[in-house]
């Protein structure tokens, strides 16, 4: 009988059972940022302890940083606050920050991957939800909370509890317009945003196998709205092609044994799973969330339920439409936005630009929208920059900003105001999560929000490119 | 290190309904720009208790507004509390406030795990019997609500049910190994030994 990739990444870091019941895992690579560590190192200070391994340890800055006017000290005194503690902690316990000036700063989830920090086999762990996104490279990556932070940084281990893994097969050929966002979203909407509590998600199937690794770490990142702790995907030649040549990989023979190893890890072909589902690629379109959590999504054809459809349960679907002042049965088409905007963990790389490129290009923002580019890291940034995509943007009307989380959630300058409508490109779509208690969020593919934010509405995309 | 071993939770309670009630909600993400957590309780669902100050729809009153409920020290919940995003901001807020412990029909992973290296545990019940309980504490504020960890069950006045928590965590409150970081560092030659057996830090 085989075994999981991530019972055997499991096995490889457990140091021992706890008298808690729980396992003691050794954590292989901790990835911090301004927000969630500063409690952790006061802690730190006041009993005395170290950094047990600066050499696992790796920070940068990106959820409180503006995107525009980057001066410092900060106009905002807490934010300027928040990174200079980060600074000082990093120097006062010997842990490499990639600052605000950094060429490698950027959003955490998109810089460990870039600088080849995330590799197949690791165990991961970052205080931020959405750390299960390195799971696109095979490694099992746990989001966790500042007093977790604080057992990394003291003891470089976590007491976990064991998980359950479901493997989701996508199985088939995607339609065209239709992104690895679209899939994500579908498999939320389906399994439900507690439906993988408890459980790991396994992304198989030959529509995840063709993906880049952009789309894998797309798909991944959203685990945790599913409920899943972590997701991953097992890794393969795109994996190992993807780190080849990376500042942290391994080079020259070591990178071959290296290859070896993380192929070793991958799921057994006679794995057993405690749950297995199949999605038919086929079916899937693009889609846009009309509610207030990412499971409340439908297709961009489709009209917004009233409650009464069987398997939903009436006083959420009213309580969602009556904060997004949506009427049961219009169509999500045709719905005006007001920003726009294209960034986040999710969707802020390269490859998620040049789609949202391509729908732009020779176009025009409607007027009455404001929309924003965010690429997610200086690098990303860069080698947009190297193609012009930044000139596309520009002259369609859009900002060009430089890296940070931004307008994904309200700790930055980029905010949204009263209620307005905002086609995002982000992971969630909670009430007030953009920053403004009433504001509306929209998720969809960088794509559909460059459609929307050329259309001023909400767009089927595939009516704009080819 | 040994922190405070927690058995049982007793006092009045504060129902707060709704699904998937997300940890942005608890704790809007423009309060997390601080370096510490202290004041944090002033700010619990402030969005919408403004909200809720504001319109006309709803109950109302905020359950965290509500006088009746000020000093409750068991929070009662329903499915999926504490979801989205991993900010400790939010138990931490609950528990400065006066939360000892919450009851609901489930809870989200990381905001499970988050209150228990906290030292507040979050247990589970049915959907019927967290009705009850609720329906119970709306009609009468002043009723006491004792969580008691080792033996399994809630219990007030004129009705008691079971609760559940794994066992781990369960052991951990009440051994008061809760706070594991004392934990993690005891043994440190074993992890050096796992560490020093994986390729990627011995080197390929
Ligand atoms: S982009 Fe959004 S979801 Fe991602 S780390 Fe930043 S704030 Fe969190």
């Amino acid at each position: 009988m085989g075994t999981t990739l991530l019972q055997k990444v499991w096995d490889l870091h457990s140091v021992r059972a706890l008298p808690t019941g729980q396992t003691q895992l050794f954590i292989g690579l901790h990835l911090i940022h301004e927000v969630t560590t500063p409690q952790a190192f006061d802690t730190l200070r006041a009993r005395g302890w170290t950094v047990a391994r600066p050499d696992r340890t790796f920070a940068t800055v990106d959820h409180i940083v503006p995107t525009s006017q980057r001066t410092r000290p900060f106009l905002d005194v807490l934010a300027e606050d928040m990174i200079a503690s980060l600074e000082r902690n990093c120097r006062d316990f010997g842990v490499r920050l990639a600052g605000l000036d950094d060429e490698r700063q950027g959003i955490v989830h998109v810089i460990g991957p870039e600088l080849g920090l995330t590799q197949p086999g690791m165990t991961i762990a970052c205080g931020d939800s959405h750390t299960s996104t390195h799971g696109a490279f095979g490694a099992v990556a746990f989001g966790i909370g500042t007093s977790q932070v604080r057992d990394v940084l003291a003891s470089q281990c976590l007491a976990m509890e064991p998980l359950k893994v479901r493997r989701i097969r996508v199985t088939g050929t995607l339609p065209p317009g239709v992104y690895a966002k679209d899939v994500v979203l579908t498999i939320i909407q389906r399994l439900g945003v507690a439906g993988g509590v408890g459980y790991a998600y396994e992304y198989a199937g030959e529509v995840i196998e063709r993906m880049s690794m952009d789309e894998r770490m797309t798909i991944c990142n959203m685990s945790i709205e599913g409920g899943a702790r972590v997701g991953y995907v097992n890794p393969d030649q795109t994996t190992f092609d993807y780190i080849k040549g990376r500042p942290f990989a391994p080079a020259g023979e070591a990178f071959d044994r290296a290859c070896a190893w993380w192929r070793s890890l991958a799921s057994d072909p006679d794995a057993v799973y405690d749950d297995d589902v199949e999605i038919r690629a086929e079916e899937l379109t693009p889609v846009v969330t009309w509610g207030v959590n990412p499971g409340q999504s439908i297709g961009v054809a489709e009209v917004v339920p009233s409650g009464r459809e069987p398997g939903t349960d009436p006083a959420a679907v009213r309580d969602a439409l009556e904060y997004m002042q949506l009427q049961p049965g219009r169509p999500i088409a045709g719905l005006k936005v007001d920003v726009a905007f294209i960034g986040s963990c999710t969707n802020s790389r390269l490859s998620d630009l040049r789609e949202a490129a391509r729908v732009v290009k020779g176009r025009r923002v409607a007027p009455h929208v404001k929309a924003l580019v965010v690429p997610g890291s200086a690098s990303v940034k860069e080698a947009a920059e190297r193609e012009g995509l930044d000139e596309i943007f520009r002259s369609a009307g859009f900002e060009w900003r430089a890296a940070g989380c931004s307008m994904c959630l309200g700790m930055n300058p980029d905010k949204l105001s009263g209620d307005q409508v905002c086609a995002a490109s982000s992971n969630r779509n909670f009430k007030g999560r953009q920053g403004s208690p009433t504001g509306r969020t929209l998720l969809m593919s960088p794509a559909m929000v460059a459609a929307a934010a050329v259309a001023g509405q909400v767009t089927d995309v595939r009516e704009m490119v080819n | 290190m040994q922190a405070e071993r927690i058995t049982s939770v007793r006092g009045r309670a504060l129902p707060m309904r709704g699904d998937d009630i997300d940890t942005d909600r608890i704790m809007p993400a423009r309060f997390l720009k601080a370096v510490t957590f202290d004041g944090l309780e002033q700010h619990i669902f402030e969005d919408e208790r403004a909200g809720s100050k504001a319109a006309s729809h709803g109950h109302g009153i905020h359950p965290f507004d509500n006088p009746h409920y000020a000093g409750a020290s068991v929070l009662l919940v329903n499915s999926n509390f504490g979801c989205g995003s991993s900010r400790e901001h939010a138990p931490q807020a609950l528990r400065r406030w006066g939360i000892r412990a919450v009851v609901g029909e489930s809870f989200s992973e990381i905001f499970f795990g988050n209150s228990l290296m906290i030292g507040m545990p979050c247990v589970t019940a049915t959907a019927l019997e967290i009705r009850e309980l609720m329906d119970r504490v709306e009609e009468r504020p002043d009723t006491i609500i004792a969580v008691d960890l080792a033996r399994g069950v809630c219990e007030t006045d004129g009705y008691s049910c079971a609760v559940s928590i794994p066992a781990a965590a369960r052991d951990a409150f009440v051994t008061g190994a809760w706070d594991t970081t004392g934990l993690l560092l005891e043994r440190y030659g074993e992890v050096d030994a796992v560490a020093a057996r994986l390729p990627y830090i011995k080197g390929f």
